[in-house]
């Protein structure tokens, strides 16, 4: 079902809730109010839609870090329509807006596939890469309580041997959630604990294997290599793994977080994205950001600090939710709608 | 990708300005809007931008730039004043206690590098001041953080105090501080665990800390990737704790960091340090200035405006370009520079440093392999004295030994020599004074009589450089 058909079932009062979207709702309660409100804010602070109205309207979109390419496009294709259909009534101009959102989201998220790959014979392999404290280890703990929970046999490889403590970090998830970690010293070479790590996982049939990384900035050139030759020798072991190459990322990072994708992917050949500290940010329109100027899915969100606090990410859900709140707040744009239509 | 620099921007109104004659009000406003979207696309907080070009605008009206010939440079020279004054005009120390010990509080969100920045602060100390300071590991919550600080105090030599993650963080460090007392410690650093500014809990837990240890610092630690929330971090944490100073992390990567200018507008408290590098040494104090022009990604070009504002001479530089117009460059020139360009830093930081390479999008793609700099090196270094200034004697046989000596293969060896050619071509160019075909090497924002001085200023300074050697040569000579 189409996100729009859902948000005009939103105002007709028919609206499937689901215990996945209660999860979300609650999680990203923060987020979602925040975006409507401000979008809605600005609505009510215009009574005529000229320059002003989409100056005010690009740093809303900003502000809700939909990006800035993004936030762009949308403003110039929003005043192009206006002009074109000669509106000057911002309630007109609202719906528009919603209608470009949603379009804009459907169009660049098609045949997107937001689960997490499986093997089809011996370990899945899942590898984490991403700057530097965005929360690598943290996701691999909740990820593998999740695994384990669901009876799977999981290994964790400590692949970060660079930061001060990393090491231990992951061993303390292992022995929290129960599971095996493969650890080499301190300052050793990464890509030999990796290996280790995948020959075991093999030999001793593991499930999943989640192969941790140190955080490193998308423009060190050397560590970038490094991950190459990391993902070089998990396929040299098991020929179509790493099934997953997953890019952490930190819901607060600005415009820096597009740059990431795209080196990481260059390198790595990113197919996810896991979304972290999303509990945080008053904003969801990196959503958007990620899946048009990105176009790489999100597979994960993290939202807490719990070990169950990490959730499959269904797009549609959180860009439901995050519209949500808008439309229903605005009960007398339905007319205006349905005309548009 | 979207990211081109202020100049760039501002280049690009001015010239379709410059072609209609006479620049009115509404023009303006399409300049304004160009620092606005600059600034907003540096990732800094739309209130913060908005107030800003307010004041820009007012600044600009007032003093006639509209007649101005260089317009433009003066909306950059108004944007970097106003950007600079609201980072605070010059580096902050330190806050120090009269009498030791001196207490720094490290706070900050989840994943800023408090912990990082704790040991490289105390090595800092430690190095500069030989202090002796104490790090109190209060973060429990996080698997493995005391390990790390335990890590790297044993690294660097620096004591930490701990009780393990089963005790309450006030607990700790209250008993960190008596032990700090009996050591007589005159630094403490209190490392706390990363927390949302939303956390009434754990940022209750802070307030404790600090009313139990007094600290002359509050340290909060932002990551500067961080985007448009790094409002509402500061805002939280400052209303919550009045944090004293502000240390931005991870500017070794290619953020513009326009989070800086966020959180300095809206807390006013100095950003003291800023974290460079995952090295423990990589830890520098913080020079407004210079965060400026990296925000509006300008380079080094401001310096060059002023320069020319003072003490450009087209004299003096036009008697110095005859005096060395003969002279010819060499590999001996070729090594000098690249010494020069070494001890700069590393190469992707020196390239942020040209004007217009910053966001030069070919730059983009470029991506240097130090080695590749030693490798040059150590090809030059295999050459005899008389290859070195006379490249012109390398036959095939010459260039075979070279690349045996410098252990690498042949085709590199050419390569390089080509590549020399092509320098030196230039540089007679550059030499003679003339730039035809020169000013895309800048990128396409820095045109006409900016790009000139900069060229200027780098024959100058090569110049220079020969001048010493041949100097030296001359004396040892003798």
């Amino acid at each position: 079902m189409g996100i729009f058909s859902r948000i005009k079932q939103a105002f007709t009062g028919e609206e499937p809730e689901s215990s996945e979207q209660e999860k979300y709702d609650k999680g990203l309660e923060k987020s979602r109010k925040t975006f409507g409100q401000r979008l809605n804010s600005l609505f009510a602070n215009f009574r005529t839609v000229d320059e002003d109205f989409f100056e005010e309207l690009e740093e809303t979109l900003i502000e809700a870090d939909v990006g800035f390419e993004t936030a762009m496009t949308i403003s110039r294709e929003l005043q192009e329509e206006v002009k074109l259909r000669n509106v000057s009534d911002p309630d007109a101009v609202s719906a528009a807006i919603i209608e470009k959102l949603v379009d804009l989201y459907e169009s660049e998220g098609e045949n997107e596939d937001n689960s997490i790959a499986q093997a089809e014979s011996g370990p899945t392999v899942i590898l984490f890469v991403g700057v530097n404290g965005v929360g690598k280890t943290t996701t691999i703990g909740k990820l593998a309580h999740r695994y384990h929970e669901e009876g799977k046999k999981v290994l964790l490889a400590a692949g970060d041997t660079f930061r001060a403590g990393a090491i231990e970090q992951l061993a303390e998830w292992g022995r929290r959630v129960d599971v095996e970690v493969v650890r080499g010293p301190e300052k050793s070479d990464p890509a030999s604990v990796i290996f280790d790590a995948v020959k075991r996982a093999k030999e001793e049939d593991y499930d999943v294997l989640l192969v941790d990384t140190a955080g490193r900035l998308q423009n060190k050139v050397n560590l970038m290599s490094e991950l190459d030759k990391i993902k070089r020798i998990i396929s040299r072991e098991i020929p179509d793994a790493p099934h997953e190459v997953l890019l952490v990322l930190d819901a607060t990072t600005g415009q820096n977080a597009l740059i990431q994708a795209k080196q990481f992917k260059e390198t790595t050949d990113v197919s996810g994205i896991v979304l972290t500290k999303l509990d945080g940010t008053a904003r969801g329109g990196i959503v958007l950001a990620i899946r048009n100027e990105m176009h790489l899915p999100v597979k994960l969100a993290g939202l807490g600090e719990q070990m169950d606090d990490l959730r499959d990410f269904n797009a549609e859900d959180f860009v439901y939710g995050l519209f949500k709140g808008l439309v229903r707040e605005q009960p007398a744009k339905e007319e205006a709608e349905t005309t548009e239509e | 990708m979207a990211f081109e620099g202020l100049t760039e921007r501002l280049q690009n109104a001015m010239t379709k300005l410059r072609r209609k004659g006479k620049i009115s009000e509404t023009d303006l406003k399409e300049v304004m809007r160009e620092i606005r979207l600059a600034l907003l696309e540096a990732d800094v907080n739309f209130t913060v931008v908005k107030e800003f070009v307010k004041v820009v605008r007012e600044r600009a009206i007032g003093s006639e730039v509209l007649d101005s010939l260089t317009s433009s440079q003066q909306i950059v020279k108004i944007v970097n004043e106003e950007l600079t004054k609201v980072m605070g005009e010059t580096a902050v120390p330190l806050n120090k206690s009269p009498k030791i010990p001196t207490i720094i509080m490290m706070v900050g969100l989840q994943g800023a590098g408090k912990t990082t920045t704790a040991g490289k602060l105390a090595l800092k100390l430690k190095k500069e001041e030989n202090a002796r300071p104490l790090m109190i590991a209060a973060d429990v919550y996080r698997p493995a953080a005391i390990d790390q600080l335990q890590v790297l105090g044993r690294d660097l030599e620096i004591p930490v105090f701990e009780l393990g993650t089963k005790v309450n963080p006030v607990e700790i460090v209250r008993q960190g501080l008596a032990q700090a007392a009996e050591n007589k410690n005159d630094y403490i650093i209190i490392d706390t665990a990363g927390r949302l500014q939303i956390d009434e809990n754990l940022m209750d837990e802070l307030a404790q800390i600090k009313a139990l240890a007094a600290p002359n610092e509050i340290l909060l630690t932002v990551d500067s990737m961080t985007g448009q929330s790094a409002v509402d971090v500061a805002k939280g944490f400052n209303e919550q704790l009045d944090v004293t100073g502000i240390v931005l992390t991870k500017l070794d990567g290619d953020t513009r960091g326009g989070a800086a200018l966020s959180i300095r507008s809206v807390t006013g408290k100095p950003i003291k340090f800023i974290g460079q590098g995952e090295k423990m040494t990589d830890l520098d104090v913080f020079y407004p200035d210079r965060m400026a022009s990296r925000i509006l990604g300008m380079g080094d070009m401001l310096t060059l405006i002023e320069k020319a504002q003072q003490d450009f001479d087209e004299k003096e530089s036009a008697k110095m370009a005859e005096k060395f117009q003969e002279n010819t460059f060499d590999f001996n020139d070729f090594l000098s520079q690249m010494d020069q360009l070494q001890n700069m830093g590393p190469m992707e930081d020196i390239m942020k440093m040209i004007p217009g390479m910053a966001n030069n999008p070919a730059m983009k793609n470029v991506k240097m392999d130090p080695k590749d700099i030693d490798h040059m090196r150590a090809t030059v270094y295999s050459m005899t004295p008389q290859e070195r200034e006379n490249p012109d004697v390398l036959n095939p046989s010459r260039r075979r030994r070279i690349a045996a000596g410098a252990g690498r293969p042949i085709v590199e060896v050419n390569r390089m020599i080509k590549q020399f050619g092509e320098m030196k071509k230039m540089m007679k160019k550059m030499n003679s004074g003339n730039f035809e075909g020169m000013e895309g090497m800048l990128g396409k924002g820095v045109t006409g009589r900016l790009a000139k001085m900069s060229m200027n200023s780098m024959v100058r300074k090569n110049k220079k450089n020969k001048k010493k050697r041949m100097k030296k040569n001359k004396n040892s000579r003798k």
